[in-house]
């Protein structure tokens, strides 16, 4: 069984009376490990892909599985709980709090989850340990390099041992050099075992994951169209994602 | 999220924007301040009417008074005996229920003559020895005229203190306390002997603004080497004009032996021709309060016996003056209380509309806690403590600044009372404090909880 499974996922809104179908009939399955990423270009429904999948969103059609669990009825409580407990997000502009420490914002999901202080700091010591930041821990958001701060939130999406981790053009407000470096520690995560899906519109950043889901006008594309996502461009990124492990 | 963690976010949140979180509670802080003070004013004229209403001898007492007879006796009115002894005999062995009575004959426009000073007192009377405890009167010097002073009308008086003053000299005047018993007075050209002297009456605010100048001029004296004994006495009662009016009339009080005012002034003084055995009144004491109704009633048959049934007399309770001391208090705390709650209200909103803007503010805050797992009822408990904290913070500065309110008030208000802090109206005020807080967080509390993550998180 996979560890996400969406069965004829729709999503429709209303806009001035004109029905805009978000997603489409969409079915497809992630299994628990896979590095996974969701491309296509802005307005294609991958956003809304993700909100669903990630338990933001409910679907208007459709069945959604999440670690053998059907989501997509849950109260918007359950989806807070399913959040907490079982995915972990990772957004473009870092998304942490400035009022916060490092620390504190990374025991964030922690306190929402009503583990006790200290074990919630030796947790978030741990995480922040793994993405090499245990010695910025004082330090506010803003006294910290744009690098660090998505690996702060790299620490937060990963502190409560989530099954499953989304990252939302994680790289897209970083210089390519430190984007690079946020890469290679999402790699460093998969080959450790966890699941994560990369939502991008950059071709470079696809190439790197194993598998690709091609989303288009709210459809999950047939088969990846190299020349449509540019990723003509990078056999050599091609060959290596092929020999990670799925 | 607990509530331990959510109340150091909300105090965050406030030391995060001080200035702003000042200006919000500075509402509840003049709310609170307003209720608090205003029910101090309250209770301080409070306390001052309850004082004067004993000074002039509580609710138990009852005056008895001639009246008019009612229009459907007025066939009777040469029947009308006034009120007598015999209606004070009467009383006495038949008004079970009161305690004690005393006749009052009074003279008025009395002359009071001793060298070349003179006084006239507000109330010269002559009663029996009883009307010592009847009026609350306590004897400093000497001692009240007896029932041997009265049964031989002797000539004997015993006066209060404004009138020893104005003929003695006050101890402003000597610097000295000036003990004038056994001195002899004249009362309408008659020698009178000064048996005893009442003590000085003055309001309890009176007493410890005397007492406190009294200090300070000890103090003054005491440091200063050369600085005189007897004019720090002297200025020591300075306050004395002050004191309400009750006061000054029982300080302004001349009480002699009722056969002595029959004899000397009703019989054979003035221009009556036939002695006048009328009293002025006569005032009972009632056993206790709970039974002032049925003791009227009683006493009110007993004298309808003995005037053969003419009503020449009416009752005058102190209990209107309660009435209307309650009826006063009721309304100042009403209308204060309405003002105050309508600050605290202002304050409630401004608290809401700051939570409102704070929100918007937070509006990614919140997507972001949202996206993270937190639940709508943890984000609407955080907005809600946020604004019961601002509350309750501004609730205890309300309080404290309350006590220097009523400071101020004290020193600046025309009133004989000292305002007094009451406990119940700082809990009042600051548990109104903390309902408006609630109040006004729960519309905020409500949108942030409803706010949809996706939404919130695109918000710039």
């Amino acid at each position: 069984m996979a560890l996400i499974e969406l069965r004829n996922v729709s999503k429709i809104y209303f806009l001035g009376g004109e029905e805009i179908r978000a997603l489409d009939n969409v079915s497809l399955d992630i299994e628990a490990g896979e590095f996974v990423s969701i491309i296509g270009p802005s307005g294609s429904g991958k956003s809304t892909l993700m909100h669903i999948v990630g338990c933001l969103d409910s679907p208007t059609h459709g069945t959604i599985r999440l670690d053998g669990v059907e989501i997509q009825g849950a109260s918007s409580r359950e989806l807070a709980r399913i959040r907490n407990r079982k995915i972990g997000f990772v957004f473009q502009f870092f998304n942490l709090l400035p009022k916060l420490n490092v620390l504190q914002n990374v025991e964030l999901p922690l306190i929402y989850s009503g583990v006790p202080a200290a074990e919630r700091r030796r947790r978030a010591m741990d995480a922040l340990k793994l993405v090499g930041l245990e010695n910025r821990v004082r330090h506010r958001p803003m006294q910290i390099s744009g690098g660090q701060q998505q690996r702060v939130a790299i620490a937060r999406a990963l502190v409560n041992d989530p099954r499953i981790i989304f990252a939302d053009e994680p790289t897209g407000n970083l210089d390519s050099q430190t984007g690079e470096t946020i890469l290679e520690l999402f790699r460093d995560l998969s080959r450790q075992g966890r699941t994560i899906v990369l939502v991008t519109h950059d071709p470079e950043i696809a190439a790197m994951t194993p598998r690709r889901i091609e989303i288009r006008d709210g459809r999950v594309a047939p088969q990846v169209n190299p020349k449509l996502a540019g990723l003509d461009r990078f056999p050599a990124a091609q060959a290596a994602g092929a020999n990670t492990p799925v | 999220m607990n509530l331990l963690n959510a109340i150091l976010v909300g105090f965050k949140e406030i030391w995060a924007h001080k200035f702003r979180s000042l200006l919000t509670m500075l509402g509840i802080i003049l709310g609170v301040s307003s209720l608090v003070g205003m029910s101090a004013l309250v209770k301080g004229m409070e306390n001052g009417m309850r004082e004067a209403l004993v000074a002039v001898g509580g609710v138990e007492r009852v005056r008895i008074e001639q009246a008019d007879i009612p229009a459907e006796q007025a066939h009777l009115a040469d029947q009308a005996p006034g009120i007598t002894m015999n209606d004070v005999y009467a009383l006495k062995h038949n008004a079970t229920l009161t305690r004690l009575i005393t006749p009052e004959m009074r003279l008025r426009n009395v002359t009071i003559t001793r060298g070349g000073r003179h006084a006239t007192p507000f109330i010269f009377m002559g009663t029996w020895p009883s009307a010592l405890e009847m009026n609350e009167h306590e004897i400093q010097y000497g001692r009240m005229f007896n029932e041997i002073d009265d049964e031989s009308a002797r000539s004997v008086c015993v006066i209060g203190t404004e009138v020893r003053d104005a003929l003695f000299g006050s101890p402003e005047e000597l610097g000295y306390d000036y003990n004038p018993v056994g001195q002899q007075v004249n009362i309408q050209n008659q020698v009178f002997t000064i048996v005893g002297m009442f003590k000085y009456y003055e309001s309890e605010q009176d007493r410890r603004r005397r007492l406190a100048e009294q200090a300070r001029l000890q103090v003054a004296a005491m440091t200063s080497t050369n600085s005189a004994g007897g004019a720090s006495r002297d200025r020591g009662r300075g306050g004395r004009g002050r004191a309400s009016w009750v006061f000054r009339v029982k300080n302004n009080t001349v009480y002699i032996p009722l056969n002595t005012m029959w004899l000397r002034f009703r019989t054979a003084a003035g221009t009556n021709n036939t002695p006048d055995p009328r009293l002025t009144g006569l005032a009972i004491k009632v056993a206790d309060v709970d039974v002032l109704e049925p003791a009227i009633e009683q006493a009110h048959k007993a004298l309808l016996r003995v005037h053969n049934g003419v009503e020449d007399f009416s009752f005058e309770t102190q209990e209107n003056w309660a009435e209307n001391i309650a009826s006063a208090i009721r309304n100042a705390r009403m209308s204060g209380g309405i003002i105050a709650a309508i600050a605290l209200l202002v304050g409630g909103i401004g608290i809401m509309n700051i939570m409102l803007a704070s929100i918007t503010e937070r509006i990614r805050e919140i997507g972001i806690r949202k996206a993270i797992g937190a639940t709508g009822t943890a984000i609407f408990i955080q907005i809600l403590v946020e604004s019961v904290v601002i509350a309750i913070i501004g609730g205890l500065a309300g309080l404290v600044t309350s006590f220097g309110l009523v400071h101020v008030l004290t020193s600046i208000s025309p009133t004989d009372n000292a305002p007094e802090i009451t406990f119940l109206s700082c809990a009042v005020a600051f548990s109104f404090s903390v309902g408006v807080g609630i109040l006004a967080g729960l519309i905020p509390a409500f949108k942030a909880a409803r706010l949809d993550p996706i939404q919130a998180l695109r918000y710039e």
